[in-house]
C-alpha cells in the first residue's frame, strides 16, 4: 500500500512499488493534469510539485515516495497561494498562452519553480533561467510563455 | 432535412432604397428551444490583378487554390450545421472540426457571439460526433476551417437573432424595426427579454426557410480575444482523450516491430507476459502485440518484456542515403526554353530530410467494440472516414459505430490519421474489453507520421535586369493522403483548371506558386516509394519549396547587384505582397549594421488567399553555435524574428498571432534542428532529446507579430501559415551571416546529436532518478 499527501489530501494506493508516480496519480487516482509525453523524463508535460520543489513524476518510482512527502499537481496549485488561480495561472491566462493546451500544466508547475529557484539563488528570473526550462510546446508558444513566467513571476 | 426548401443560399433583394443588399438563406428547425441552421457555403473566387514586370501567367493557385476545392467539396452536402438557443440564455454550437490549438473554437465562438450580439463567454461550443450525412464537409485540413464556416455560422446566428427579435416583437406587438439587440438581450422602447426568456417561445413546431441580411459592421470579430478554453487549460481541467475515464478501458499499449510495418511471426512467450503484475490481457494484431494493463507503467513493462519473432516491413534496410539516391533518381528534367546564350543561369538543388509530425500528445484512442456496437474517442480530423472504415473493419452498420472528436494535444496535420481510432478498435475487438490505447513517445517518433524526405532543384535565368525563367522540380517521398483528402480532389479534380492530376500532384498545383514576376515559371513534382507513414504535415509542400525559392531569390539579386528586399519588392506581383514585406522591413530595421557572423534574413509567402513575410535575424558566431547546452543542440540562434501578415480579415488577432508564433518556432525548427535520421528501415530519434524541435533555448528573445489590417473581407487560412517564410528567412539568414547558402536541411542533420536507443525492446524504460533532479 502507498501512502502520500496529493494537493492537501492524504491518499493511499494499492500498486507494486516500481510503478511511476505519474502512472499512479492519471491511471489510478484520475488526476489527470499532469501529462504523459514521453515517460522519459524529458518532455517535463508532467511536471508536479513534490515539497514545492519541480519534479517528474514520470521518473519516480511510487515506492521511493515517503507517507510524508505532499504532492502537488495543477489541479492544487491554486490552493498553495489561497486563491481561484495561482499568479502564474492568471499570467497565463492575460498572455492567452497556451494552444493546444496539452503540456501548459506543466509548463505553469515548471515556471513557479523556476521563479523561486532564481528567487532562493538571490535574483529575479533572467533570460538566461528561461532558456534553462527543458518543457517542449510542440504548438510553439515558446515566447507567450516567457513574458507570462516574467509578469508571473512579478505577482509572485 | 429533405423536407426543406432548396434555395439558393444567397439571395439578393432590393431594398425601399434600390440598393441590393446581400441575404443569405438559413433555416429554423423544430426543436424544443430555438434552433437555426444553415447549409455549408462556397467562398467566392477572387480574379487576381495582373503583375508588372515580365508577367508571368496566373498558375493554378493563383485562380484556385486548396482551400477553395475543400469549400467547394462542401457544396453538395446535405448536411447543416445548427446553433442551439438555451433557456438559460447560452448558445450550443458543435463544431464539425477538430481542435487542436490552432483556436478555431474560439473563433467560431466569436462569430456566433458577433452576429448573435450575445457576449462570448455565452456561447458553448463543443465538437461533433463524426456525422457521415455532412459528407466531405468534416474535413479539418488545408486551414480551411474559418474559410468555409465564415458565411454559414453567421447566417445561422443572425437568423437566432432575428427570430428572437421577431417573437419579443410578437409578444410585445411592436414593429420588429422598433427592436434592438446587446448582450444577449432584446429591448424596445417600454421593454427587455433576455434571450434565455424568448428561447422557448421563439422556437418552431415544423422546419422552416427564413432569409436574413449580416450585419455591415462588426463589433466582436477582429478584435483580439483569449481562448474560450484558456481557464480549462491553465487549471489542468481541459480533458484530453487520454484523460476521459470510459468504465473499463483500462491502459493499452502495442510492442512495435524493430522497422517501420514489420509484421508479427510469432509470440515466444504470451503467457509470461500476460502473468505479469497489472496485466491482464496480451493478444497479437496487425500493428504489433497489444497489452492492456491496470497502469501505463505495467504496459511499458510487459512491451519490454515480449519476445517476438518479426516479420520484415516496408522500408526494410532502407537509411537516408539510399531513399535520398531514390529521390535523386525520380527528379524530373528541366524544361527551359530556348534562351540568347546572353542569359545567365543560376542552379541550385536543396534536400530536406525526413521530419516528425509528432505533437506532444502521443498518438491515442479509445474504444469500446462489443459484438453489436461500437464507440471510438479520439482527435480526429477526419472522423466520417474513420467512422466507416472503423464500421467495415469491424463488420458493423455504420449507425452502430460511435466516432467522438476529442480535443487534441496538437496535430500539424497528424489527425487527419485515424490510425490510433482502428487499432484502438482491432485491440478491443480482439481482447473483448473497452482499451485506452496510447502510443510510447519513442514508438510515436519511429513509427509514427513524417514529413517526408525530399529534395527540391531550381534553374533560374536572368539578363538585363529581369528574371526570364524559374524553374523549379520538387521531388518527395510519397506523401499520403488516403486519409480522404484524396476523395474530394478525384472527385473535382477533373472540373479544376489544373486537369486531371494525381492526388499529391495535385495538391501541389493547388498551393504552390512562385508571387514574383519572373517571366516563365514551372514547378513540378514527382513522388517516389510508397513505404513510409507519412502525410500532410503543417503546411505540406511549402516550407520547403519555399525555402529553396527563397533561397534562390536572394541569389538572384546578389547576382543582380541588388539588396534581397529590395529585389523582392521590386519583382512581387501586386501591392498586397510588397506590403507585408515592407512592413517586415520597416519593423525590422532592414539593412541595420550588424556585426560579423550575425545577419538578417527576409523570405514572403502566399498561400491561403494570404500573405506573409518574415525578418529574422541570426547569431552564426562560434560563442554562441558552441554554447554549452546539456542534452540538446545549441547551432546558431535566432536573436530576432518579425513576422507580418495578412489573412484578408482578421477573425481573432490574438489567434491568429499565436498561429504566426507557432509557424515561427517550426521554421526555426525545421531549419536548424529538427530531423528523423533513417537507419535500417527506423527513424533513430526516440524522445525529444533526439528529435530537436525548438526548445527554450532556441527560442528568439525577441518575436513581434505584426497583423495587417483587413485587406479583402474574407478571411484566408491561418493555422499552417506561418510556417514557410519563418523557415525561409531563417535559412535566407543563415546564408548571408556564414557566407555559405545551405543546400541540406535542417543544417545540423548530418551530425548526430544523441545516442539512439534500442529497437528491441522498442521502447525504453522510465528512469527512477527523478527525484535527483528537483529544482
Amino acid at each position: 500500500m502507498q501512502t502520500f499527501k496529493v494537493n492537501g489530501a492524504q491518499v493511499s494506493v494499492d500498486c507494486p512499488d516500481d510503478v511511476r508516480v505519474l502512472w499512479v496519480l492519471r491511471d489510478l487516482l484520475g488526476i489527470t493534469g499532469p501529462k504523459y509525453g514521453c515517460g522519459l523524463e524529458v518532455c517535463k508535460a508532467c511536471t508536479c510539485h513534490i515539497n514545492g520543489k519541480a519534479f517528474n513524476p514520470c521518473a519516480v518510482p511510487v515506492g521511493d515516495i515517503k507517507p510524508t512527502d505532499d504532492i502537488t499537481t495543477i489541479e492544487g496549485l491554486p490552493a498553495t497561494v489561497g486563491q481561484d488561480l495561482h499568479p502564474m495561472q492568471q499570467a497565463w491566462l492575460d498572455h492567452d498562452v497556451a494552444q493546444c493546451g496539452y503540456c501548459q500544466p506543466g509548463q505553469i508547475m515548471a515556471a513557479v519553480a523556476k521563479v523561486r529557484q532564481a528567487r532562493a539563488a538571490g535574483h529575479e528570473i533572467t533570460d538566461a533561467d528561461l532558456d534553462e526550462i527543458r518543457n517542449v510546446c510542440r504548438c510553439g508558444t515558446y515566447f507567450r510563455i516567457r513574458e507570462a513566467i516574467k509578469a508571473g513571476a512579478a505577482a509572485m | 432535412m429533405s423536407s426543406l426548401p432548396v434555395e439558393p443560399e444567397e439571395l439578393e433583394t432590393p431594398e425601399p432604397s434600390g440598393i441590393k443588399r446581400r441575404r443569405f438563406l438559413g433555416y429554423v428547425l423544430a426543436a424544443p428551444t430555438l434552433v437555426v441552421a444553415a447549409k455549408l457555403g462556397k467562398d467566392a473566387f477572387e480574379p487576381k490583378p495582373a503583375g508588372a514586370a515580365v508577367p508571368s501567367l496566373p498558375e493554378p493557385s493563383d485562380l484556385m487554390d486548396l482551400g477553395d476545392v475543400l469549400t467547394l467539396a462542401a457544396v453538395p452536402t446535405s448536411g447543416l450545421i445548427t446553433i442551439r438557443m438555451n433557456a438559460n440564455g447560452t448558445a450550443s454550437f458543435a463544431l464539425p472540426r477538430a481542435e487542436v490549438g490552432q483556436g478555431i473554437t474560439t473563433a467560431v465562438a466569436m462569430l456566433i457571439a458577433d452576429e448573435l450580439d450575445l457576449p462570448l463567454d455565452q456561447v458553448e461550443m463543443s465538437l461533433a460526433d463524426a456525422r457521415p450525412e455532412l459528407l466531405f464537409n468534416q474535413l479539418t485540413g488545408g486551414s480551411n476551417t474559418i474559410r468555409s464556416l465564415y458565411t454559414p455560422v453567421r447566417t445561422a446566428a443572425a437568423l437566432a437573432r432575428q427570430r428572437l427579435v421577431q417573437t419579443a416583437a410578437a409578444q410585445w406587438n411592436v414593429d420588429p424595426a422598433s427592436l434592438t439587440t446587446k448582450d444577449g438581450v432584446v429591448r424596445g422602447t417600454r421593454h427587455t427579454a433576455a434571450y434565455g426568456s424568448l428561447a422557448k417561445a421563439a422556437a418552431a413546431s415544423k422546419p422552416a426557410a427564413a432569409s436574413v441580411q449580416l450585419k455591415e459592421q462588426s463589433t466582436l470579430v477582429g478584435t483580439p480575444q483569449n481562448r474560450i478554453d484558456a481557464r480549462d487549460a491553465v487549471t489542468g481541467r481541459k480533458q484530453f482523450a487520454m484523460d476521459l475515464q470510459v468504465p473499463g478501458a483500462l491502459p493499452t499499449m502495442v510492442c512495435r516491430p524493430p522497422t517501420i510495418n514489420g509484421t508479427v511471426k510469432a509470440v515466444n512467450n504470451r503467457a509470461a507476459v500476460q502473468a505479469m503484475p497489472g496485466v491482464t490481457d496480451v493478444v497479437p494484431v496487425s500493428s504489433g502485440v497489444a497489452v492492456r494493463a491496470q497502469t501505463f507503467g505495467q504496459c511499458i513493462d510487459a512491451v519490454r518484456a515480449l519476445d517476438v519473432t518479426w516479420g520484415p516491413g516496408t522500408a526494410e534496410g532502407k537509411s537516408d542515403a539510399s531513399v535520398l539516391r531514390e529521390v535523386r533518381n525520380a527528379e524530373l528534367p528541366m524544361v527551359v526554353p530556348v534562351v540568347p546564350i546572353l542569359t545567365k543561369t543560376i542552379d541550385a538543388s536543396f534536400t530536406f530530410a525526413f521530419a516528425s509530425n509528432s505533437p506532444l500528445e502521443t498518438n491515442c484512442a479509445i474504444a469500446d467494440v462489443r459484438a453489436d456496437r461500437a464507440e471510438i474517442w479520439s482527435c480526429l480530423k477526419s472522423p466520417i472516414v474513420a467512422q466507416q472504415t472503423i464500421a467495415g473493419q469491424l463488420g458493423l452498420p455504420l449507425d452502430k459505430v460511435t466516432v467522438h472528436v476529442t480535443q487534441g494535444g496538437g496535430s500539424f496535420g497528424r489527425h487527419l490519421f485515424f490510425d490510433a481510432a482502428q487499432e484502438a478498435a482491432e485491440i478491443s475487438k480482439a481482447m473483448g474489453k473497452p482499451v485506452k490505447l496510447m502510443w510510447h513517445r519513442t514508438d510515436d517518433f519511429r513509427h509514427g507520421r513524417t514529413h517526408p524526405m525530399c529534395t527540391s532543384r531550381i534553374r533560374a535565368t536572368y539578363l538585363a535586369g529581369n528574371v526570364l525563367t524559374f524553374e523549379q522540380r520538387h521531388t518527395s517521398v510519397s506523401t499520403d493522403f488516403t486519409h480522404g483528402l484524396g476523395e474530394i480532389l478525384t472527385a473535382l479534380s477533373a472540373s479544376l483548371p489544373v486537369g486531371n492530376l494525381g492526388f499529391s500532384e495535385t495538391v501541389f498545383e493547388l498551393t504552390q506558386n512562385v508571387p514574383y514576376n519572373f517571366g516563365v515559371t514551372t514547378q513540378l513534382l514527382n513522388e517516389v516509394d510508397t513505404g513510409f507513414h507519412t502525410g500532410s504535415m503543417r503546411n505540406i509542400y511549402s516550407p520547403n519549396v519555399t525555402v529553396a525559392k527563397e533561397l534562390v531569390v536572394d541569389r538572384l539579386a546578389k547576382a543582380m547587384g541588388k539588396d534581397p528586399y529590395r529585389f523582392r519588392q521590386a519583382f512581387l506581383k501586386d501591392d498586397r505582397s510588397r506590403a507585408v514585406v515592407d512592413k517586415a522591413a520597416e519593423v525590422g530595421n532592414w539593412g541595420r549594421t550588424m556585426p560579423a557572423g550575425t545577419a538578417q534574413g527576409i523570405a514572403f509567402h502566399q498561400e491561403y488567399k494570404g500573405v506573409c513575410a518574415a525578418l529574422v535575424e541570426i547569431d552564426c558566431r562560434p560563442a554562441t553555435v558552441n554554447r554549452p547546452i546539456e542534452d540538446g543542440v545549441a547551432g546558431p540562434r535566432v536573436t530576432k524574428a518579425v513576422f507580418v501578415v495578412d489573412v484578408g480579415l482578421p477573425i481573432n488577432p490574438r489567434g491568429l498571432e499565436a498561429q504566426m508564433l507557432g509557424g515561427v518556432m517550426d521554421g526555426i525548427a525545421l531549419a536548424l534542428t529538427s530531423s528523423l535520421h533513417l537507419k535500417d528501415g527506423l527513424p533513430l530519434e526516440g524522445s525529444w532529446d533526439h528529435y530537436f524541435y525548438t526548445r527554450q533555448w532556441n527560442v528568439p528573445p525577441d518575436v513581434q507579430i505584426v497583423v495587417m489590417p483587413p485587406t479583402t473581407g474574407q478571411p484566408g487560412g491561418a493555422g499552417e501559415f506561418g510556417v514557410a517564410a519563418a523557415f525561409a528567412a531563417v535559412a535566407c539568414a543563415y546564408a548571408r551571416a556564414t557566407g555559405t547558402m545551405p543546400t541540406t536541411f535542417p543544417i545540423n542533420h548530418a551530425t548526430l546529436g544523441f545516442e539512439p536507443l534500442p529497437t528491441v525492446p522498442p521502447i525504453p524504460q522510465s528512469p527512477t532518478d527523478g527525484l535527483a533532479h528537483t529544482f
